[in-house]
């Protein structure tokens, strides 16, 4: 065995870590665990989008002492969730500002006695006037977050924009507009908390980021860090909704266990989930873009802006990564990106896969499509024309130092899809067939890990250690949930470290047992962390050479007895390795300028949309996704995240509608809620190219949201291709597609055929 | 589950007689619930008003399906599945089986039962346009005795229908005379499946020499209950179906339809779609009668 044999056991689809245990049903979810004395909470909501708490009325047909019931007053620390600021209150205090926020909590033995309880709280309020859209907060005639509503903005400069518009040959403008969109993850959000006075607060739950929620909990019960853990429970799907309101939901459950005296379970059911989680933030982008007569980029002129709902939360870092994104893979000279997150009375929007790209993705690809048009250039060949390639530099100035093979991957997307040929059929039958078929496609990068400097400030600790009885552990904070994260770390540590996929296991993701690794999110786990293990399990075999006789060829059973040797001198076999920047890598947080991210995922999305002009309704009748995501670290996984996250951008596009009517969500039903089903979902065909990047887990790079950024602008492009209309703004239902393509003709002349 | 399970009480007396009895003695009192598809998730989302529950799920009496020459008659109790599995009604009256394979999943099909689907009474139910359309008739049954009324007569408004207080449905009768008739069903959902109608519209048709010499037409959420489109009908009726007849039809529908702007849909689209349809069936009827 030697340490080097790469191709081993990553870049093969070994089977899921925790599979088995899922498919026999042992895999144990946070409601599937009771503790003994368990009592169970629930909460009481505000029903207005903004004013002052009057009055706090207990029903007297309720018999109150078998209750225990939490206010803000009962915080013993902070009454604050630690994000990147802390504006956002755990519980309301004398003011709430969105409909759904949590005012007061109780809990009680018996489960089914909670919700005539919380009926039987009455809030009196103070209304004051909400703001609800994006226009109305950057009018700031009404003040409802900071001195002017304004939660982040971000300029992006490169070259002067200004100098180039009297000069240009073309000058084509656009506004683009997406919707909030629920993740409708499988699994509601749900803890355990258990508060002792000796020990503290444990929480066990369905979450992204223990160390997120550790570190919220440690300000609202002003403890030191030993006295809270935090442990994450089989999860049933994120997206991002689990990235920052389980902190929030576990404050509550242990101050309701703090106050019972007892372990405090608090699951939602998927209306209250629904009503009172995050979502995606909505966005409006205006672009404005000068040409050449060759059809050549000469300067981008771009305003962004997002509805961050009622509290910063992670608005900021949303808006930063739709900024880096909003250019699209394109070489321009001139770039100008101004963006703002305004604050509104709904609940916060915060992180969901893509974390602001696919906002700024669908205006760019969409806008692209609309230039192609208004230029008579094919929208193939003005991308072609301005795709980055090895060596240009990015909107943020950033050189693109390893090699971009967007042609290489526009060419097999054409080719898989037999695009040109298809296109021309459909031209030919459309004409005679109430259903008009269109093709349409979509280019886009997706950066990996955390923007700018962030993966400096996180400064991530991961690695391995061995057991007495002979299994080495990956310790990470790292989190499964549903996309791999367990399978490609232990295929990563058994690579490296020469053993086998089953000699390796994940130790328990719980605060008092893993380093800190950094959060679940933005694609970053295979790439920076898989690195980190990658490096962790090579500095083992070093270790146990070095210091355990380890020799240069080495059988399992070597391995072991090495450990053992090094167990008995130094007590324990660990490796831990720190998250060191590539380098050259820099970021000038200053300027908004530098190496925006260490490195970036590339894909080529086309759609075939088929739309009915009897019920108005587009569905997408078959997909291809080629992409260059680094070295694909297990085929199966990688190839169910991208079709996962075309899955939930078709639903992006077409189908996922949160109706706010006087800021509370109206239709949080699965019934009314609609997403795409088995049915509506149509063949995908995934295909990598694979150039390995030398600073990421065996050449991985991240995967996990870059098919989420391209479905929607390629579905409507081919909506557009199909039927000549220009549609900007998504979800695009069928009642939308209704007004673009019949609305005010009379019935005589919207008969079709 | 908002719902407190310790708030309802349901009694499950096991056979028809038993149920009807206990309706009688204590009119209005008891909720019937037999599949539980409409009524669980009310109660999953704290809604389900109705506290004493009797139980309709497996009686033998109520589970059947039965063809005679002239007729077919299905239990009140019988499920979708079952409707989807039988041959007859696959063979003469492939709109019900169709409506019946569009019910929620495979699981609620296996639950959901047709007396259900209709004494709940939704605008939007599934199988209420083929059953309009193919002349429905309801038995109700009572300690009193049963009567039968046609289906179009059985609403009376949102939710509201004819049955006492006393009664349940027992079955519905299907008249065996629609094998050759032209017929046409279009459900126009939010998706693909587990959706709920936006719109839908069944006919039932002959033709004589290009002429509509017989037309039921029936449409789901154009009114606030499922019902026939007799004005529409009437405007083809005895015409042949030219430019102008058509045309007409387009406009007693977009008149007769009416529809409401809810959390599905809206009016607007729901009244334009639901002349697109017609157009479709109108394009799809062939000039001539059917021979076997």
């Amino acid at each position: 065995m030697t340490t080097h044999a790469t191709n081993r056991i990553v870049g093969s689809s070994v089977p899921r870590k925790e599979g088995v245990d899922k498919l026999l049903g042992r895999a144990r979810y946070v409601d599937d665990i009771d503790l003994e004395g368990m009592w169970h909470g629930a909460t009481v909501r505000s029903t207005i989008p903004r004013g002052l708490i009057r009055s706090i009325g207990f029903d007297r047909s309720i018999n109150w002492s078998e209750f225990a019931a939490v206010t803000a007053a009962d915080i013993p620390g902070s009454n604050h969730i630690q994000l990147i600021a802390a504006d956002q209150p755990c519980l309301a205090d004398g003011m709430v500002n969105h409909c759904d926020e949590a005012i007061l909590l109780i809990a009680h033995p018996d489960k089914h006695r909670l919700r005539e309880a919380v009926n039987a709280v009455h809030i009196e309020y103070e209304p004051l006037p909400p703001v609800f859209t994006i226009e109305e907060s950057e009018r700031q005639n009404v003040i409802v977050w900071g001195a002017d509503n304004l939660l982040k903005n971000f300029l992006l400069e490169k070259g002067d924009v200004d100098s180039v518009w009297s000069g240009a040959a073309h000058i084509v403008e656009g506004e683009y507009r997406t919707g909030a969109q629920e993740h409708l993850y499988i699994e509601n959000n749900g803890v355990i908390a258990e508060y002792t006075a000796e020990s503290g607060v444990t929480v066990w739950g369905s979450l992204q980021c223990p160390f997120y929620v550790h570190k919220s909990l440690l300000a609202v019960f002003d403890l030191p860090e030993d006295k809270v853990r935090v442990i994450q429970t089989e999860t049933g799907g994120a997206f991002g909704g689990k990235e920052d309101y389980p902190s929030t939901l576990a404050a509550h459950a242990a101050l309701l266990s703090m106050k019972s005296g007892h372990p405090v379970k608090m699951v939602y059911d998927r209306m209250e989930d629904l009503a009172a989680t995050t979502k995606r933030h909505p966005s409006r982008v205006r672009h404005r873009t000068a040409l050449d007569h060759e059809g050549r980029l000469l300067a981008m002129d771009i305003d962004l802006a997002t509805d961050g709902g009622a509290y910063s939360t992670l608005s900021s870092t949303v808006l930063s990564r739709a900024t880096l994104h909003s250019p699209g893979p394109y070489v321009c000279p001139n770039v100008r990106v101004r963006s703002c997150a305004w604050a509104t009375n709904t609940v916060p929007y915060g992180a969901f896969r893509g974390f602001g790209a696919p906002q700024a993705v669908f205006a760019i690809e969409r806008h692209m499509d609309e230039i192609a048009a208004a230029i008579g250039l094919d929208p193939i060949e003005l991308r072609r024309r301005n795709f980055l390639h090895d060596g240009d530099t990015t909107a943020t100035e950033q050189v693109m130092r390893e090699p971009v093979i967007l042609d290489q991957l526009l060419d097999r997307a054409l080719a898989e899809s037999d695009y040109h040929a298809r296109r021309a059929r459909f031209a030919h039958e459309n004409a005679s067939s109430p259903i008009k078929r269109g093709m349409g496609i979509a280019a886009f990068y997706h950066g990996s890990g955390f923007t700018g400097s962030g993966e400096r400030y996180l400064n991530s600790l991961a690695g391995v250690d061995v057991t007495p009885d002979g299994k080495v552990r990956v310790l990470v904070s790292s989190t499964e949930f549903g996309q791999g994260t367990n399978t490609i770390l232990t295929q990563i540590a058994a690579e490296a470290t020469g053993l086998g996929h089953e000699d390796v296991i994940m130790a328990p993701a719980d605060t008092g047992i893993v380093p800190n690794s950094g959060p679940t999110v933005a694609s970053r786990t295979a790439m920076v962390v898989g690195r980190l293990i990658e490096r962790a399990g090579l500095q083992l075999v070093s270790l146990l050479r070095e210091h355990a006789g380890l020799g240069a060829h080495y059988s399992r059973a070597d391995f072991f007895a090495a450990c053992d040797r090094y167990r008995a001198v130094q007590g324990a076999v660990v490796s831990l390795c720190r998250y060191e920047a590539p380098p050259g890598v820099f970021w000038d947080d200053q300027k908004y300028r530098g190496e925006a991210y260490p490195a970036y995922a590339w894909s080529i999305h086309v759609a075939q949309v088929a739309v009915d002009t009897v019920t108005y309704s587009a569905e997408v009748e078959e997909f291809w996704a080629v992409q260059e995501a680094g070295r694909v670290l297990n085929p199966v996984l990688a190839g169910g995240q991208v079709e996962g996250g075309i899955a939930q951008g078709i639903g992006y596009a077409l189908y996922e509608k949160v109706l706010l009517q006087n800021g509370h969500m109206a239709n949080n039903q699965m019934t009314n809620y609609i997403m795409p089903t088995a049915e509506d979902v149509p063949p995908i065909h995934v295909y990598f190219e694979e150039v390995p990047f030398s600073h990421g887990g065996y050449g991985a790079k991240g995967i996990g949201e870059l098919p989420h950024d391209g479905p929607a602008p390629a579905i409507l492009n081919a909506i557009r291709d199909a039927t000549g209309v220009r549609c900007n703004t998504i979800p695009l239902l069928p009642e939308d597609l209704f007004h673009k393509l019949a609305a005010g003709q009379t019935v005589e002349e919207a008969t079709a055929v | 589950m908002r719902g407190n399970p310790d708030a309802h009480e349901l009694v499950a007396p096991g056979s028809l007689p038993a149920v009807l009895a206990m309706l009688a003695a204590s009119p209005g009192e008891w909720t019937p619930i037999a599949g539980g598809t409409e009524l669980m998730v009310a109660h999953a989302a704290g809604k389900l008003e109705a506290r004493k529950l009797v139980s309709l799920w497996g009686l033998p009496g109520l589970r059947f399906i039965e063809t005679s020459p002239e007729s077919i008659v299905i239990g009140a109790g019988t499920t979708f599945r079952d409707l989807r599995a039988d041959s007859t009604i696959a063979a003469e009256f492939s709109l019900l089986a169709r409506a019946a394979s569009w019910i929620g999943s495979v699981a609620n099909q296996s639950r959901a039962t047709l007396g259900g689907n209709l004494v709940n009474g939704s605008p939007a139910a599934d199988s209420s346009p083929a059953l309009l359309v193919y002349d429905a008739e309801l038995e109700l049954i009572s300690v009193r005795g049963r009567r039968r009324i046609a289906y179009a007569k059985f609403h009376t408004g949102y939710k509201r229908n004819v049955l006492a207080a006393d009664e349940l449905l027992f079955a519905v009768h299907l008249p065996r005379r629609f094998a050759l008739h032209q017929q046409y069903l279009r459900k126009v959902g939010t998706r693909r499946a587990m959706a709920i109608s936006k719109v839908a519209l069944a006919a039932t048709a002959s033709m004589e020499v290009g002429v509509v010499s017989e037309i039921r037409l029936a449409a789901a959420s154009l009114a606030p209950f499922p019902a026939r489109l007799h004005q529409t009908e009437a405007a083809l009726l005895g015409h042949a179906l030219n430019p102008e007849t058509i045309n007409t039809a387009r406009h007693t529908l977009l008149a007769e339809a009416q529809p409401i702007d809810d959390i599905r849909s809206t009016a607007e689209y729901r009244r334009r779609v639901a002349v697109n349809l017609l157009d479709e069936l109108l394009l799809q009827l062939q000039p001539e009668r059917r021979s076997q």
